[in-house]
């Protein structure tokens, strides 16, 4: 009992160290919440490149995958902040972001497109007799349920998404694991600082698979 | 209304249509007959360019269907579609499956084509669904939905491909009695079927295409009643 309470106090209250987890964890959310949102504009606009009948487009999109699928993410991140968005003055945050979000958007296209190619072909024809355009046929009709349908697969892809975030201290930004690590630095415990960076992932993933899971139950209203 | 000038449809080397020519006229009921794999769903679906043909020529109203890509759109706001696979949109409710369209298209308040829509839901014999899912619904009550939702865009013509071949037996006639009704109202209609009743009842005039031809066409009378041609009398021999 008395070492818990002293590994508490060291790693939580001893120089408002529960501030850094604090800070961390509102870093890695804020960061899983630009990615996403990149990642899902992304995985969109390359799913419907590669559906689409442009086939530079088509092969542009292919490429992509290939080549953010064939990497280590890390390797992505360290690149895209030193080589390509190191020498602008965007905030770190926001590098990270769109390192994440470009290789979240990969994924998230894979999942779309899947989506969409599993729907049935009379959904759109019978938009476009209707009159619909192509892309009005997409937006009304097909993309709405195409993502209905991929909903489970999506949320777990934002889930992993938090989860990968974890790399972010490689461009020293200062997420829940960075923090977990600076603390460990400064306490000499490996433990607690880390168990307790694990149980607020837990404690986040856990919230949104049920947000989902609620979210998913609303959506098969129609079923 | 409609003058379909020497169609041609390849599916790869496939010849589907070899050469198809008629006149479709303002308010007129054509029935499309033939068996399987005689390009009748083929022809329809070229109408409103759901395939494009390979070559010949669609002029509807004046415009030529393949010249005109621009405006596809429009035009086919002009030309209602039934299924055989109904296709309603089932993450929709009955009526956001009928009102999409008038709304987003045409600009037409959401209050009008709610009113609109339920004209033609009692139209249609389904005046208490409005919000149902299709899921719900039996195959003879979508049907009927997917007419509604057809209408709705006030089209000059509809096409029906095959609208009762998915239904049980039982649905047929319900679905069959809203084209009937149809029919009477003076809606141009061109419908592939095998219900050779209702083509014989309502259809005024019968196409019977074979191999990617009309092979034979005429009044539902001279058709049914006195087929001149060898494989037309063999076909009817056949389905009736």
């Amino acid at each position: 009992m008395r070492r818990l309470s002293d590994a508490i106090y060291y790693n939580l209250i001893r120089e408002q160290r529960y501030l850094q987890f604090l800070r961390g964890l509102g870093v890695s959310l804020q960061l899983t919440v630009y990615a996403a949102a990149i990642g899902i504009l992304i995985g969109l606009f390359l799913a419907l490149a590669k559906l689409g009948k442009i086939s530079w487009l088509q092969k542009l999109s292919t490429l992509y995958v290939d080549i953010i699928r064939g990497t280590p993410m890390v390797v992505q991140l360290v690149l895209i902040y030193y080589a390509i968005l190191g020498t602008s003055s965007l905030p770190k945050i926001m590098v990270a972001s769109i390192a994440f979000g470009l290789n979240s958007g990969a994924y998230v296209s894979e999942l779309i497109r899947a989506g969409i190619m599993a729907l049935d072909k009379g959904q759109m024809e019978a938009a476009r007799s209707l009159g619909f355009s192509y892309g009005k046929s997409m937006r009304y009709i097909v993309i709405p349920q195409a993502v209905k349908n991929i909903l489970p697969a999506l949320g777990n892809e934002f889930i992993v998404l938090l989860k990968e975030t974890a790399i972010a201290g490689y461009i020293a930004l200062d997420d829940l694991t960075r923090a977990g690590n600076i603390v460990r630095g400064r306490t000499f415990d490996a433990y607690t600082p880390f168990i307790l960076v694990a149980l607020i992932y837990l404690y986040i993933t856990t919230i949104l698979t049920g947000l989902l899971n609620k979210l998913e139950r609303r959506m098969r209203a129609s079923d | 209304m409609i003058n379909v000038i020497d169609l041609h449809k390849y599916f790869g080397p496939l010849e589907v249509l070899k050469g198809v020519t008629t006149k479709i006229h303002r308010q007129e009921v054509v029935c499309v007959i033939g068996a399987s794999g005689s390009g009748k769903s083929t022809f329809l679906r070229c109408l409103n360019l759901l395939e494009e043909p390979t070559k010949g020529e669609i002029i509807i109203d004046g415009i030529s269907l393949l010249e005109q890509k621009k405006e596809l759109d429009k035009l086919r706001q002009k030309v209602g579609m039934v299924f055989q696979q109904f296709n309603l949109f089932p993450h929709m409710t009955v009526m956001e499956n009928i009102t999409l369209a008038p709304i987003k298209l045409k600009g037409m308040s959401f209050e009008s084509a709610q009113e609109k829509a339920a004209k033609l839901l009692h139209k249609v014999g389904l005046s208490d669904k409005n919000d149902e899912y299709p899921s719900r619904l039996s195959g003879g009550q979508k049907q009927r939905v997917a007419i509604a939702r057809a209408l709705a865009m006030d089209p000059e013509i509809m096409l029906f491909d095959e609208p009762t071949s998915s239904l049980d037996p039982e649905m047929v006639g319900e679905v069959l009695g809203v084209m009937k009704q149809l029919a009477y109202e003076g809606m141009t209609m061109v419908v592939v079927t095998h219900e050779m009743g209702f083509a014989k009842e309502v259809g005024d005039r019968i196409l019977f295409m074979d191999e990617g031809i009309i092979f034979e066409e005429g009044s539902p009378t001279e058709l049914f009643e006195n087929p001149k041609k060898g494989r037309t009398q063999a076909f009817l021999s056949k389905v009736l």
